[in-house]
């Protein structure tokens, strides 16, 4: 009796009720049933309209906007659309790729330093994380909750207030230093240091300055240049950052501690696995999902830290691709150059991502 | 036969001692920072370890609060705006994401999966690279350096969306059926039989919200040029840029990053279940 009102399958039940009811009303059985539908076409387009609007007034059209913008000359002040600003195709592509330019000195320092970052915040923030979530996961451990949340409180902090708090620990007298200062160890001016932290630990061994091998210019850098490793003034921001997220983290490798069978635990114990050997060969390989998705959001995070970068001001020391982005256009007026930046990174994080995805999975399949 | 729950004293005490040394790590550069509020320009540099500032100093405090003249942080002035700004889009995102997120999970209309895959896809794109489409979007709509322009382009989000969706395919559709047996209408149903039943999901969402738009910096940049729209983070970012490590003025600073940490602390100790509930919903067995 029902199959003529809805033309999608699961719709029948709804309104067959509907249908039942109204039966004693004038209009047939059918027409209620497909009022309803009909009400549910205009109410579903009428609820997600408003959010779609915002979405996409306010985000998807001012990307294309934005991608306009990188193929012009643009200083910001007149409308870019309206003949305000000179277009030069992929000129500002151009001059950050393969024009021997200050641009691209500075893009590519920026992508150089935004490496470094990544390449020690994801393993680290990746480690204390688990390691944490280890240490909670103990059904007998007293206070659980309360270390659960004095780890994650500065996750949920403002990342201007943690930076700040942070840059005056690492100051040059900073608390830091005075640690350092108990141990008998004289710490850096590390907000201002912006040497590298490999040509740091090559000193001992007598190399102070570049050998003759790595003084080859390659892209605006030397290998030299090239393998500084992060700047001091960096390895603070790489503190800091491991520090705010390894709490979001944390929760999520307790998530998935949490569904690893006890029993199989229990067995690896029976057959006299040690406590290493059970994280080794059991808990690990059945946290690979939560392992990935991990590693996964850190990466796609780290290529964009601006926000601390900002608060220690336009350093070369520290610029990375986001802020550098920021810089040409709100502070040196080339928002055609500064687009196009954002871009390139946008190209960067899919193509990482996606790299990524084809290496290891997504870890939903095994 | 399970004693794999049994350890020696001594692995506890250890730790018990390493869950402490984390603790300190994670809360002593909170510790730090309120001392130095109460702390003097010069006892802050020399001393920025001790935990005991001397002598004590309300000066930092009075400078944020106005009640000095001298040159002070426009801070009332920044909270003023920062409460503005987080509530209307806190607002918005509770009213629009639920709204979007009910219809993705329930209602059947034509397009509605273009429409999933589309939040799925904004959902994907960084953030960062949104600083200069949203200052052009803003520019062309004569909203720079205005609160519409800080509230609208974030008063709806892809994840707040996503997780109403989720929330929303949890609650058992016979309650929906039930109502409209009564002849409830669409929004009806919606509002007095689904929302209540949403309620945890709904708290989830103001609290994110919340806490998102409090400490949002980057819309905020880009959105104003005006110091007056500076809000606690843009302000306290703009005042301090690149002058740290010169050594002046850290316990007012800290103060003011304290004071703007301590809202969002509050939602976070009162609601923390929200918090972490959703991720740790089994987790205590015990």
């Amino acid at each position: 009796m029902t199959t003529s009102i809805g033309s999608e399958p699961g719709t029948g039940g709804q309104g067959a009720l509907a249908g039942t009811v109204q039966a004693t009303a004038a209009p047939p059985r059918r027409s209620a049933g497909s009022a309803l539908r009909r009400q549910e076409r205009w109410a579903g387009w009428l609820f997600v309209l408003p959010a779609l609007a915002i979405l996409g007034v306010f985000l998807v059209v001012p990307i294309g906007l934005a991608f306009w913008v990188s193929l012009t000359r643009w200083d910001g002040l007149s409308s870019p659309f309206g003949g305000g600003a000179e277009f030069v195709g992929l000129g500002n592509y151009r001059d950050l790729i393969t024009v021997d330019s200050l641009t691209r000195q500075n893009f590519v320092t920026s992508v150089r330093n935004n490496f470094y970052f990544v390449l020690f915040t994801v393993p680290l923030q990746t480690a204390l994380a688990l390691s944490l979530a280890v240490l909670l996961n103990n059904r007998f451990l007293r206070g659980r909750s309360f270390f659960r949340t004095a780890f994650f409180f500065p996750s949920i902090t403002s990342s201007i207030a943690t930076t700040l708090v942070f840059l005056f620990l690492f100051s040059g007298g900073g608390a830091v230093n005075e640690l350092l200062a108990f141990l008998g160890i004289d710490g850096p001016n590390w907000t201002a240091d912006s040497r590298g932290v490999f040509h740091q630990l090559l000193r001992p061994f007598g190399v102070d300055g570049p050998p003759a091998w790595a003084q080859g210019q390659v892209v605006n850098l030397s290998w030299w240049d090239w393998l500084a490793g992060p700047s001091i003034t960096l390895c603070v921001i790489i503190a800091l950052v491991v520090w705010t997220t390894s709490g979001t983290f944390m929760l999520m490798f307790l998530a998935g501690l949490q569904n690893i069978n006890e029993e199989v635990l229990e067995a690896a114990e029976v057959d006299g696995a040690t406590g290493w050997q059970r994280f080794r060969l059991v808990t690990l390989p059945m946290l690979r999902p939560t392992l990935i998705l991990v590693l996964t959001l850190g990466l796609i995070s780290t290529w964009q830290v601006f926000d601390q970068i900002y608060l220690t001001g336009n350093n070369p020391a520290t610029i990375t691709p986001a802020y550098l982005s920021y810089s040409q256009s709100f502070q040196n007026s080339a928002f055609g150059v500064g687009a196009a930046i954002a871009f390139l990174l946008f190209a960067l994080i899919i193509v990482l991502a996606s790299v990524q995805r084809r290496l290891v999975g997504t870890g939903e399949e095994d | 036969m399970a004693v794999r729950t049994y350890s020696p004293p001594w692995r506890r005490a250890l730790g018990y001692l390493a869950l402490a040394a984390f603790a300190l790590f994670f809360l002593g550069p909170f510790l730090i920072q309120l001392a130095t509020s109460f702390k003097t320009d010069a006892d802050a540099a020399n001393n920025s370890l001790s935990l005991v500032p001397n002598p004590v100093t309300y000066g930092a405090w009075e400078r944020i609060f106005g009640f000095t003249d001298a040159a002070g942080l426009p801070f009332g002035r920044w909270l003023t705006n920062s409460v503005i700004v987080a509530t209307f889009i806190t607002l918005g995102r509770v009213v629009l994401d639920s709204l979007c997120g009910y219809a993705l999970a329930r209602l059947r209309f034509p397009g509605r999966q273009a429409v999933f895959w589309s939040v799925l896809g904004v959902l994907a794109v960084p953030g960062a690279v949104l600083l200069i489409p949203r200052f052009l979007v803003l520019k062309e709509l004569m909203l720079f350096n205005s609160y519409p322009g800080m509230i609208l382009p974030i008063a709806a989000d892809a994840a707040g969306i996503f997780i109403m969706r989720q929330f929303f395919l949890q609650i058992p559709p016979s309650m929906e059926e039930a109502a409209r047996i009564d002849g409830a209408g669409v929004f009806r149903t919606y509002w007095s039989v689904i929302l209540p039943l949403a309620r945890p999901g709904l708290i989830t969402l103001t609290i994110l919200s919340f806490q998102g738009s409090w400490n949002e910096f980057q819309m905020f940049l880009v959105a104003t040029s005006d110091p007056q729209y500076n809000t606690l983070t843009t302000g306290l970012a703009k005042f301090s840029s690149g002058q740290l490590g010169s050594g002046t003025q850290y316990p007012v600073t800290l103060g003011a990053a304290l004071l703007s940490t301590i809202p969002v602390a509050i939602v976070f100790f009162t609601f923390q279940r929200h918090f972490i509930g959703g991720q740790l919903s089994s987790a205590v067995k015990g």
